[in-house]
């Protein structure tokens, strides 16, 4: 089990304030200027040598990421986007770090930013998270008033501003450049890309957009070094992540783990292990709403990591646990999520717009046993000409629940329909 | 809730921003690059819901678009998109409970059903002396502390049927009762105290 000396979020419940004070005796903001004189390059070296992935869910390597920004200056601004719109079910994580531990996302804002030499950073909060916006913008004008940021941050001679934008409700802004066109003032459509957005992003301008713990995680692997970033979890997996446990469990909670922890021994040491015990566990969502399920046989002994999940067919994304234990229908929990796919599409690609209505319709069905068999295969069918024929991944995400709910669970979706068949009166 | 705007005869003739509201305006504007003022829509939209009892009229929608210099139908476009923005009246308590397979999981069901009985109402609606205003909502992004709801700006974590009720009661007879987890948790940390990081639950 990890260490509370390796844990990054020392406050993740919030037991301490959160305000600067707390937060440097903590270790924020101690010496940020010596992080910055490593130079931009020094510092996208050290983040790519850490092995540090995405913590939204793509889990793409955060410090080539950042180094796709421009190196050589047009005199026009760039920005840094932190995509603080959490929202995929299951996912709570960056709502405790934001209202807990704001000051560690406002450093990591100035040290990410100037490591991609990026103007000012724009912080993309949901609209629900209140409290979180509220602290949050508190914390950035904490760090102003002390010199931490704005013109001559932290003594290093550069400028870099912090903002604090609140969304309104609409999953779709999760996805970067649907992020980027609700900060223009629009409706959150995706864009397609080409462009990327670290060549055209917000604003025409080059942008990146990360997770908000990628980029607060960064300043301590700056202090603690990429070494000792790196030696948690396997290769390729490496660090320590804020896992959300939700479901039947005992104890549903957060907790900072090392990568690569076995899903039992994570749920088993912090959550009080399934409900009724582990033998009666049916399936786990380990990664958001928008991964494949895993059946018990599975979570048995599979690690919590990028490669092991998608070895399975299934994904760490976001690292939000979701249990059900032998008492859930499952099929009714893919229906309303399902549901919800159908009620957060954006409504711009046909397939997407039309297929995860259609999608939900089906599964009500099925969750009804109110079917033809032969539509479980339709059903398949049409989730793959979804898949990957949309701008953005909703429309994968949709498709994935249902495709793992059939891949593991097929014989009890057709066992419910046989049942409804055989209890109706036959006639005569 | 069907996202329907108000009638003509609930619309209200005009609107226009407080002098306070109109300097937190503007400051939401400077927070975007010049001539990008488009940016600051969502905000303005959420300032004029606040000053106009939790909903956004048209004359409002009129009075964002004339102050950012964007067509109508742009702002239109953003305060339909976006499921916040209360198109029509609502109850002074805005209860939205979220009934995402996390917190099904978690008896979610229960809360529903207890919000109707306790309230008189189906989902949707709204209670007769314009109280409250109940609707199932996605995900709210506190999965770990499910079930829950959300009214107006608070998070209400942890819910069984009682302390759903005992919310409702406490909120209809003027009280303020206290956000966050109704179970005696302090946040996240798992039910009966952390499993880790126990030296920093002092005050640092």
């Amino acid at each position: 089990m990890l260490s509370d000396q390796d844990r990054i979020f020392t406050n993740l419940y919030g037991y301490q304030d959160w305000g600067l004070d707390a937060a440097r005796k903590r270790g924020d903001w101690d010496n940020t200027k010596a992080i910055l004189d490593k130079g931009p390059d020094g510092i996208v070296d050290e983040i790519k040598a850490s092995g540090l992935r995405g913590r939204g869910g793509a889990g793409f390597p955060t410090g080539l990421k950042w180094s796709f920004m421009p190196k050589e200056s047009d005199g026009k601004p760039t920005y840094l986007v932190v995509n603080a719109d959490e929202g995929e079910p299951g996912t709570c994580k960056d709502r405790e770090l934001m209202r807990h531990d704001p000051h560690k996302l406002v450093e990591g804002c100035l040290v990410a930013g100037f490591a991609m030499r990026a103007s000012a950073a724009y912080i993309y909060i949901r609209g629900e998270f209140m409290v979180e916006a509220n602290n949050l913008e508190a914390a950035v004008q904490q760090a102003y008033d002390a010199g931490l940021i704005g013109p001559n941050a932290c003594g290093s001679g550069y400028s870099f501003d912090v903002f604090v934008h609140r969304g309104a409700g609409a999953y779709i802004c999760g996805e970067e450049t649907a992020l980027i066109e609700s900060l223009e003032g629009k409706k959150g459509q995706p864009r397609l890309k080409p462009p990327f957005p670290a060549g055209v992003g917000v604003w025409g301008r080059p942008t990146t957009v990360n997770n908000v713990e990628s980029i607060a995680v960064a300043p301590t692997i700056m202090r603690r070094g990429a070494d000792w970033f790196a030696g948690f979890g396997r290769d390729n997996n490496n660090g320590t992540k804020v896992f959300c446990i939700s479901g039947h469990v005992e104890q549903p909670c957060n907790v900072e783990e090392e990568m690569s922890i076995p899903l039992r021994e994570l749920i088993e040491k912090h959550a009080g292990g399934v409900r009724g015990g582990w033998d009666n566990l049916l399936a786990i969502i380990p990664g958001g709403s928008s991964v494949r399920m895993l059946p018990k046989s599975i979570c048995d002994d599979v690690l919590m990591d990028f490669d092991a999940l998608s070895a399975e067919k299934s994904g760490l994304g976001t690292a939000a646990v979701i249990v059900m234990d032998k008492s859930t229908d499952l099929i009714r929990a893919i229906a309303r999520l399902s549901q919800f796919y159908a009620h957060e599409s954006c409504g711009q690609c046909t397939p997407c717009r039309e297929g995860t209505g259609w999608m939900w319709r089906i599964m009500e069905r099925l969750a009804t046993g109110e079917a033809d068999v032969a539509e479980i295969d339709m059903l398949l069918e049409v989730s793959t000409q979804i898949e990957g024929h949309t701008i953005c991944a909703l429309g994968d995400a949709a498709a994935w629940p249902i495709q793992g709910l059939m891949r593991h669970f097929r014989p009890m979706v057709e066992a419910r329909i046989m049942d409804r068949k055989n209890s109706q009166p036959t006639a005569a | 809730m069907k996202r329907v705007p108000a009638p003509a005869d609930q619309q209200p003739d005009s609107f226009a921003f407080t002098a306070e509201n109109l300097e937190v305006a503007k400051r939401h504007i400077a927070k975007y690059p010049p001539r990008r003022q488009a940016s600051a829509v969502m905000p303005l939209l959420d300032l004029a819901q606040r000053q106009h009892e939790n909903w956004l009229p048209r004359a409002a929608m009129d009075a964002v678009a004339e102050m950012l210099e964007m067509p109508r139908i742009r702002v239109y476009e953003v305060a339909t998109f976006y499921t916040m923005y209360n198109l029509a009246p609502v109850g002074q308590h805005f209860v939205q409970i979220c009934t995402t397979t996390p917190c099904w999981l978690r008896g979610s069901d229960d809360v529903v059903s207890a919000c109707k009985s306790k309230l008189g109402i189906e989902m949707g609606d709204t209670t007769a002396d314009g109280k409250f205003t109940v609707i199932e909502v996605e995900c709210l992004g506190a999965c770990v502390n499910a079930p829950m709801m959300q009214i107006n700006d608070d998070y209400y974590e942890d819910l069984t049927a009682a302390s759903t009720i005992a919310v409702l009661e406490a909120l209809a007879k003027g009280e303020t009762p206290k956000v966050g987890p109704q179970s005696g948790r302090h946040t996240t940390e798992p039910a009966g105290g952390p499993t880790t990081l126990r030296e920093f639950m002092g005050d640092g």
